[in-house]
């Protein structure tokens, strides 16, 4: 039996979410910018999920830009907004921030579009709050932070974040990466300018995601073509996603303590561990500080890598960071910029839940690396 | 008049009585290699001719890599008429330019004019279409040749083969696969004089993982194309690896964990009927090739051990790596996890006694069993 605690890398869609996809192949495949009648239907239906994106985000005329994900919602937000500036360009991003925001931005100032700054991220794996008030003080064009770090769960304090640029720079553009944190954390969208969210971490189809934006910011298209999506995401929408996002929507809504479920299963693997394996260290916030979804921890002096393939031929699928640079074998960047030694980085490993792991897959697990650990724990370089 | 490939043998001409088994095998090979083109392969006049497929460029690509074929030129065949093969010869020099010279031979003595007269007047017309060109029968950058036989065959580019022998002439052996640059090359290279190989790779899960292991059977099926698909044995090497870790001097648990994949090599190569084990070790590139390691691991097998990359510099290797299309594949970083079993200060002039001391510690014989009980064989 498998435990999938890999939930930051993706979802498995429901039951529901595959019913809704199937209708939509079946009967609601129709172009939405068609003329006729079926046609309209299909577009009332993508408009419903916008109506569903706003009220998760407390902004009820918000722009939903629906996007093939995450990264490109992020790409949109950095491109989109120095294509409408003034010079000079400057932008800021999160050490933590993933490599649709970090990467994008640092190959914009490489292409010459704006210079970039990176904030660096305390012990904790939040930004450093002083560092965004001095870039702020030298003036901003784009200010991004992440909702929840994907690979350590620490939550910024976006709240605080916001007031700074208002206060400071109020004609910098807030831009927060929610992929982590939509409809696990709550975020209410009146605090930033953009927010990114991607369908499959909450058990939609891989594929579609939004870029959700204030209502009268202007952005530049990154696509030419038939002007879908207020012309900034050329490109007939993706109608089978978005209506299973849809559905995604409404089965976490039909959660409402999907939070504190998802906090307590965390709480209860981090406990589990701590007083299974003496060795085990977070890497990141307290459990109880951080996102209830995400939770890092090194078991030294095993390799996240080794005890994460004796953990699979058990069925339990975690990660060692984030799914995306997994394959790269390098020191994670992540945990380097909090300041995580090189010998216990490399034995990080990712635990991401959804509100329907259980009590007793979190049980098994811990029991399962409780007995990897002890083989694996034995054998060191000498 | 049609096009075809004129294909050049290279070392099977200096075979003796053994000449026909090696064409034979070489013929053999090429109809296997073009399988599904719809070409003819026949032998004739010491050559081999491909002919009929509708894409002779990818014909030629597809020859090029036979072991035992030294060039391939691609050509056209027509009528023995002089007016128009000279006129063919005109039109195949059209895009060319600087210096050229025209190279006849007549196997037919009945055409009109001799291999000399044929060159001299097919080079007119050759100049009179295409004025700047000049002839340089000395070092001439194009050669044009026309060739008289059944047919007349005209051709003037020549592209070189994979040489060697042809594959299947020489035996087979057990080749030991990693996931690096060196043991593809080393296989290559054997493979290369008609040495049909079959793989050992050693996995060590949850050190090494899934995708090392289909990196490892990629990098057979690349080398494995050669020879029209590999057989892989993947064994499973943990246990022997923990058991050498807990068990023995740190300094010799690399040379006894050599020792141990070539007895298990030892053993698989004689139940597949291999007459020998290749490795792409290479002297003193890690402390497990020294040459008192070698001496201490070729003991362990009466088989010979074909060490093709032993003199060979790395770069020399990844050279070859990259002209054989494994490099990419190699430097895929899906393996690192093994270093807890790789010691601080391995000895790099280990003694025999003592690696034999050392293993006294160990069920030897049965953790070489369990290993070969669970050795999967995959074809690639």
């Amino acid at each position: 039996m498998e435990i999938y605690l890999d939930n930051s890398a993706t979802t498995r869609p429901t039951g529901s979410v595959i019913r809704a996809l199937t209708r939509a192949l079946e009967s609601d495949y129709y172009n939405p910018s068609s003329l006729y009648a079926p046609a309209l239907g299909v577009e009332k239906q993508l408009d419903a999920c916008r109506d569903r994106i706003r009220a998760e985000l407390h902004l009820s005329d918000a722009a939903v830009i629906f996007t093939s994900g995450g990264t490109e919602a992020n790409n949109l937000a950095l491109t989109g907004t120095l294509g409408v500036s003034r010079a000079p360009l400057r932008v800021a991003v999160s050490a933590g921030e993933h490599p649709s925001v970090y990467d994008a931005a640092l190959s914009l100032m490489q292409g010459g579009a704006c210079e970039c700054a990176v904030l660096p991220l305390n012990a904790g794996g939040t930004v450093d709050i002083d560092a965004v008030r001095s870039e702020l003080k030298k003036g901003l064009t784009l200010l991004s932070v992440m909702q929840v770090n994907n690979e350590t769960g620490a939550k910024n304090d976006i709240a605080e974040i916001s007031r700074l640029a208002r206060e400071i720079c109020p004609a910098c553009r807030l831009h927060v990466d929610g992929v982590q944190g939509f409809m696990r954390e709550d975020f209410d969208l009146r605090l930033a300018d953009m927010y990114t969210l991607s369908g499959h971490k909450i058990h939609a189809p891989k594929g579609v995601g939004a870029l959700v934006v204030r209502r009268g910011l202007r952005l530049k298209s990154a696509h030419v073509g038939g002007g879908q999506e207020n012309a900034l995401r050329s490109g007939t929408e993706n109608t089978p996603g978005i209506l299973a996002l849809s559905q995604a929507i409404d089965d976490m809504r039909a959660l409402p303590l999907r939070r504190e479920h998802m906090l307590k299963l965390k709480l209860l693997l981090a406990r589990e561990l701590a007083a299974r394996i003496p060795e085990a260290t977070v890497n990141g916030p307290a459990p109880e500080d951080g996102a209830c979804n995400i939770l890092n921890v090194s078991l030294p002096p095993v390799r996240g890598e080794t005890i994460l393939h004796a953990l699979e031929a058990q069925g339990v699928l975690v990660s060692t960071g984030s799914a995306c640079s997994a394959k790269k074998q390098k020191l994670s960047r992540v945990l380097t910029s909090m300041g995580v030694p090189a010998r216990r980085a490399e034995c990080a490993l990712r635990f991401s839940l959804s509100p329907y792991n259980t009590e007793e897959e979190i049980l098994r697990a811990a029991q399962i690396i409780q007995e990897q650990y002890a083989v694996l724990s034995k054998f060191q370089r000498r | 008049m049609r096009d075809v490939l004129l294909v050049r043998f290279g070392e099977v001409h200096l075979k003796g009585l053994n000449r026909p088994y090696f064409l034979k095998m070489l013929v053999n090979n090429i109809k296997k290699t073009l399988e599904g083109t719809h070409a003819s392969v026949w032998l004739s006049d010491s050559r081999i001719y491909v002919a009929g497929a509708p894409d002779m460029r990818d014909c030629a690509e597809r020859v090029r890599r036979v072991f035992g074929v030294y060039s391939v030129s691609p050509a056209v065949e027509m009528e023995k008429e002089l007016d128009a093969v000279c006129a063919q010869a005109a039109r195949m020099m059209q895009g060319v330019s600087g210096t050229f010279k025209v190279l006849c031979k007549r196997s037919d003595k009945r055409f009109p004019l001799n291999s000399q007269e044929l060159a001299v007047y097919a080079g007119e017309q050759i100049l009179n279409a295409n004025p700047s060109l000049s002839v340089d029968v000395h070092k001439p950058q194009t050669e044009m040749w026309i060739e008289i036989r059944d047919h007349a065959y005209l051709c003037n580019t020549e592209l070189p083969g994979a040489g060697g022998l042809p594959m299947g002439t020489a035996g087979r052996a057990l080749l030991l696969l990693s996931g690096g640059i060196d043991s593809p090359v080393a296989g290559y290279r054997i493979m290369r004089r008609g040495v049909n190989c079959q793989a050992v790779h050693f996995a060590s899960p949850p050190y090494t993982s899934e995708r090392a292991k289909q990196k490892v059977l990629e990098l057979a099926r690349i080398i494995g194309a050669y020879e029209y698909g590999m057989r892989v044995h993947v064994v499973p090497f943990t246990d022997i690896q923990m058991a050498i870790h807990e068990n023995c001097d740190p300094e010799y648990t690399t040379l006894i964990m050599r020792r141990f994949m070539m007895r298990i090599a030892d053993r698989i190569a004689k139940q597949n009927a291999c007459q020998a084990l290749i490795t792409g070790e290479s002297i003193g590139q890690v402390a497990s090739q020294t040459m008192e390691a070698l001496g201490c691991t070729d003991i362990m097998t009466d088989l010979p051990v074909f060490r093709p990359l032993i003199g060979h510099d790395k770069l020399e290797i990844i050279r070859i790596a990259e002209h054989i299309g494994t490099y990419e594949t190699s430097i895929l970083p899906y393996e690192d996890c093994c270093t807890v079993f790789t010691p601080r200060h391995p000895a790099t002039k280990p003694k025999k006694d003592k690696a034999a001391y050392e293993e006294t510690k160990l069920d030897a014989d049965a953790l070489i069993n369990a290993a070969l009980a669970g050795t999967e064989t995959v074809l690639v």
